[in-house]
């Protein structure tokens, strides 16, 4: 049998075996896709074939969703939550994770581990004492109490993807920026920050995307539907009496989830680097 | 006044102690090296002086003044660290001139220092590249510019020329040395490599397990080793030590001849047995053993090239072999020096 | 010698170089996040202890101290057991479900092959996209009436329009989904775990085993499972820790339904403490999840420490 068909027919196994992994994970995400343009006719019957379009696919249910459902203050909603997270999660975590970073001994390896093992903390434990917190400030149903309660899990988070990158910085430069007149602050800022632009990029990146996914919190904080983020709301808020608007739904989950797919395929490689550099030495 | 004085400093990390006691003085001007074996705690010695670590015990002062508790950039120090250090963000001219603009320096000022310092070492046409344009030696430059531009009380360099090629080495050397002396700067130099300190000491400090050994010129560490450490670390191949009454006896490769060479003078004699013998061209070792001493320890002779008797110098023979007793050195049972027989 | 005039050393620490000093700033830098942290997280923790023996609840906000009472009426009541058993069916099954398909993930794409960038990015989508849209995507074709699944299997013939499952309306097929979403939603992170794993050996250790004779399924046990076992545990501590404590699918699928075959620990805790107001009983509930949670982390921690290579 010549080599190119007998090499061809191993490799069928394996290219099977690859796209049962593609249909598995990205059915749902097709599934999504295709119900968002779909006209309700096509969509609710049992007879037509689901996998493709049996009227011409149409843009209503995104039309709906923008002019006629509170989308887009949800997108602005979580748009400024995140925002104000990063920044927050910023000034705190990326100081600690350098001091954790330049500790001589093992205290900064401990101390790391002890405050990245308050990210393992479940929201479903806390959510009740918090929103106790949340109503005593005044912040229930605000979206603000997300802006209040989601760094407690960025900042672990960040702070251990932190500590990694800075780590990985040679010493010697911020020592000579010392010895040239720095403080150990100036150092900080104007060495070990503008050279670890990269990490903070992820960092920024990752508690971003951390804040979009979030749901317990969002769901426990927040039923007013003005305020909701943009996750809560197009999971819980699309419905009107019984009837779940799966159109408007798909489209919402398609548009909102588009730029966390993004954001995690670019960042892939950074964040791997992440775990694998300080979880296992 | 000294530039730079330290009293009894001792370093420990938890409980190792890296520097055991070290007083040392340097004279102002002065080329002094620090030299030492990996791991004898030159270099922890080195950024106590800096600054980058604080003693755990001791005084130090540096023009005059007590700088225990002072940050390293209010000590008028500079330093040169081992893989330079330099700013990978920043221009040649930025990194240069980064160390006035830290104290504020007005910038017409900045920029006559820095166009004195690069021209000092011949960078002035690399100050818009920045450092990973730059070849190992015109990173170097770059450094001691840095180090430079704040004139500073002392210069410190951290075993700067260990990651340069042998070629490299020794033209490195050599403008180290000669900008040295031109710019009269005090230097505290930390090597592992005694060649190195031998070339470009003004004076030798011998440091081994966190204390001083010797302090001296090169050639009294050299001639005059106070202790067996000394003597062995310093000279290429290492002096000869042999245990004899209750004590040591050293004498130099060069010095340990065969019995024909000696002129007039005392000598003692040694039956020398040759067992190898390499030739190097501008010199030959030969390896053996001397009757009456340990048959398992080797000694080493080095006899010039154009030797007569080379043809008669043949392994497993046994020669007579000599050394001039002013080149004898006798060491007592604890290694250090003795006037003994 | 030289003799050199030296002068007394001043004992005290100049104030204005306090900055200066590694300890201060140190310290400085870590306190804010630790400060947050303890506030926000370590409060309420105490908070939620201190709830689950008090008899607090919204309408009646007292802070009695009722000692071990709530959790014993949790105990007792049958449904509380039936939602532990879930909550450890839940997690195990889609552990390990998620765990078999990552590891075959990982070897597919272990070796670069013409458009692997694609599948990558294709692969990890359950694990990138957040958790309640994924699951509301999984809702709708799982529908009752209009499910895509149902849709597959009347057209295949393997059954009819009036045996088509309910699949969320059912109870062991409820549990069946749940499962199957949490699997589906972890593999991807298996995998990327595994392929780390896998592409930190050293190619090295894998060549000698080859030049030492082991073959594929050899190689496979002996040297490459053991050696990324510290960082699959790592990634199972997180796997396991996030589904044990979830709520999102069963919220969003269930409701616990039906007849509470699909309730776990944390979404009864939100159903009680939430739903019903009832904090302290709903807090004891939640608690129910820690022990768990230690066991597994302490276990694993342990585990990592003592095969660091």
């Amino acid at each position: 049998m010549p080599r190119a068909i007998s090499s061809a027919i191993r490799e069928i196994p394996f290219f099977g075996a690859v796209a049962f992994f593609v249909i598995l994970s990205a059915f749902p995400f097709y599934w999504m896709l295709i119900t968002s343009f779909k006209t309700n006719s096509d969509l609710y019957s049992v007879t037509h074939v689901p996998f493709w379009f049996s009227d011409t696919p149409t843009l209503e249910h995104f039309r709906y969703l923008f002019e006629q459902t509170l989308f887009a203050r949800w997108l602005l909603n979580s748009f400024i939550i995140g925002l104000c997270v990063v920044a927050i999660t910023l000034v705190t975590a990326l100081p600690a994770g350098y001091s954790l970073a330049r500790m001589t001994g093992g205290k900064g390896e401990a101390l790391g581990i002890g405050i990245f093992l308050t990210y393992l903390v479940p929201p479903t434990l806390l959510f009740l004492p918090l929103s106790r917190v949340v109503a005593e400030l005044g912040l229930q149903n605000s979206m603000w109490s997300l802006v209040l309660v989601y760094p407690t899990f960025t900042i672990p988070f960040c702070t251990w993807l932190s500590m990694g990158f800075f780590k990985a910085l040679p010493p010697e430069i911020e020592e000579a920026a010392i010895v040239d007149g720095c403080s150990l602050f100036g150092a900080f800022i104007k060495m070990a920050i503008p050279l670890s632009l990269p990490g903070i990029l992820t960092v920024v990146i990752f508690t971003f995307t951390l804040t979009l996914q979030e749901f317990v919190y969002a769901l426990t904080f927040v039923s007013t539907s003005s305020e909701k983020p943009i996750t809560l709301g197009v999971a819980t808020d699309l419905i009107r009496g019984d009837i779940f608007y799966w159109g408007e739904i798909m489209a919402g989950a398609l548009l909102a989830s588009i730029p966390v797919a993004i954001a995690y395929n670019l960042f892939l490689d950074r964040f791997i680097s992440g775990i694998t550099g300080g979880a296992v030495k | 006044m000294a530039a730079v004085l330290t009293r009894d400093i001792v370093k420990k990390f938890g409980d190792v102690s890296a520097v055991n006691g070290i007083s040392l003085t340097v004279p102002d001007g002065q080329f002094m090296v620090l030299l030492g074996p990996s791991g004898c705690g030159k270099t922890t010695f080195l950024r106590v002086i800096c600054g980058l670590e604080k003693q755990t015990s001791g005084d130090l002062l540096i023009g005059g003044k007590v700088v225990n508790d002072i940050p390293p950039r209010a000590r008028g120090v500079a330093m040169m660290f081992q893989s330079y250090g330099l700013y990978p963000h920043f221009s040649v001219r930025r990194n240069i001139a980064f160390p006035l603009r830290t104290q504020r320096v007005p910038g017409a000022e900045v920029d006559k220092k820095v166009a004195w310092a690069s021209q000092l070492l011949g960078i002035d046409h690399l100050l818009d590249r920045r450092p990973r344009q730059l070849s190992g030696g015109e990173r170097q430059r770059v450094a001691l510019a840095r180090a430079l531009v704040r004139e500073p009380t002392a210069l410190l360099l951290d075993e700067p020329l260990s990651n340069l090629d042998a070629k490299l080495r020794a033209s490195a050397r050599q403008e180290i040395k000669q900008f040295q002396q031109r710019v009269g700067v005090t230097t505290i130099y930390v090597t592992h490599d005694q060649v190195e300190a031998m070339g470009m000491g003004d004076r030798i400090a011998v440091i081994d397990s966190g204390r001083v050994r010797q302090v001296g010129s090169p050639a009294e560490i050299y001639e005059d080793p106070a202790d067996r450490f000394v003597a062995t670390f310093v000279g290429a191949p290492p002096m000869n030590i042999v245990a004899r009454n209750s004590g040591y006896l050293g004498f130099r490769p060069e010095n340990f001849l065969p019995k024909d060479m000696m002129e007039d003078g005392s000598f003692t004699e040694f039956s020398f047995r040759v067992d190898r013998s390499e030739y190097l061209g501008s010199e030959r070792i030969v390896y053996g053993v001397i009757a009456g001493f340990d048959p398992n320890q080797v000694i080493t002779a080095k006899l010039p090239p154009a030797h007569v008797a080379e043809e008669s110098i043949r392994p497993g023979e046994w020669h007579p072999f000599a050394v001039r007793n002013s080149a004898l050195r006798h060491f007592d049972k604890d290694g250090q020096r003795s006037s003994g027989h | 010698m030289v003799s050199i005039a030296e002068p007394i050393a001043k004992p005290a620490t100049p104030l204005r170089f306090i900055l200066d000093r590694r300890e201060v700033l140190g310290s400085l830098f870590v306190a804010p996040a630790i400060l947050y942290v303890l506030l926000l997280a370590g409060v309420p923790f105490l908070l939620a202890l201190y709830y689950s023996v008090s008899a607090y609840t919204i309408y009646d906000p007292s802070w009695r101290f009722v000692g071990l009472e709530n959790f014993a009426d949790i105990l007792e009541n049958p449904v509380f057991l039936q939602t532990l058993g879930n909550t450890f069916l839940f997690t195990f099954g889609s552990q390990i479900i998620g765990l078999i398909l990552g590891k075959f993930g990982a070897l597919l794409l272990l070796r670069p092959f013409r458009g692997r960038r694609i599948v990558r990015a294709l692969v990890i989508l359950p694990w990138a996209v957040p958790i309640a849209l994924a699951t509301v995507a999984w809702e709708w074709m799982f529908d009752s009436l209009y499910s895509v699944i149902n849709w597959t299997l009347i057209a295949l013939g393997i059954v009819t329009r009036s045996e088509a499952p309910n699949w969320l309306g059912t109870p062991h097929l409820a549990m069946l989904s749940v499962i199957v979403v949490n699997a589906w939603r972890f593999f991807p992170f298996a995998i990327v775990i595994f392929l780390a794993g896998i592409t930190a050996i050293p190619q090295d250790v894998l060549d000698a085993a080859t030049v030492d004779g082991a073959g594929f399924w050899r190689r496979n046990y002996q040297i490459i499972v053991p050696m990324i076992l510290p960082i699959v545990a790592v990634g199972l501590i997180f796997g396991t820790v996030f589904t044990f404590t979830d709520l999102s699918i069963v919220f969003l699928l269930t409701m616990g339904g039906p007849v509470g075959a699909t309730s776990v620990l944390g979404f009864e805790g939100f159903q009680v403490g939430i739903g019903s107001g009832d904090v302290s009983h709903g807090a004891a509930t939640s608690l129910f999840m820690l022990p768990v949670l230690l066991v597994v982390v302490v276990a694993m921690l342990r585990f990592i420490r003592r095969r660091e290579i």
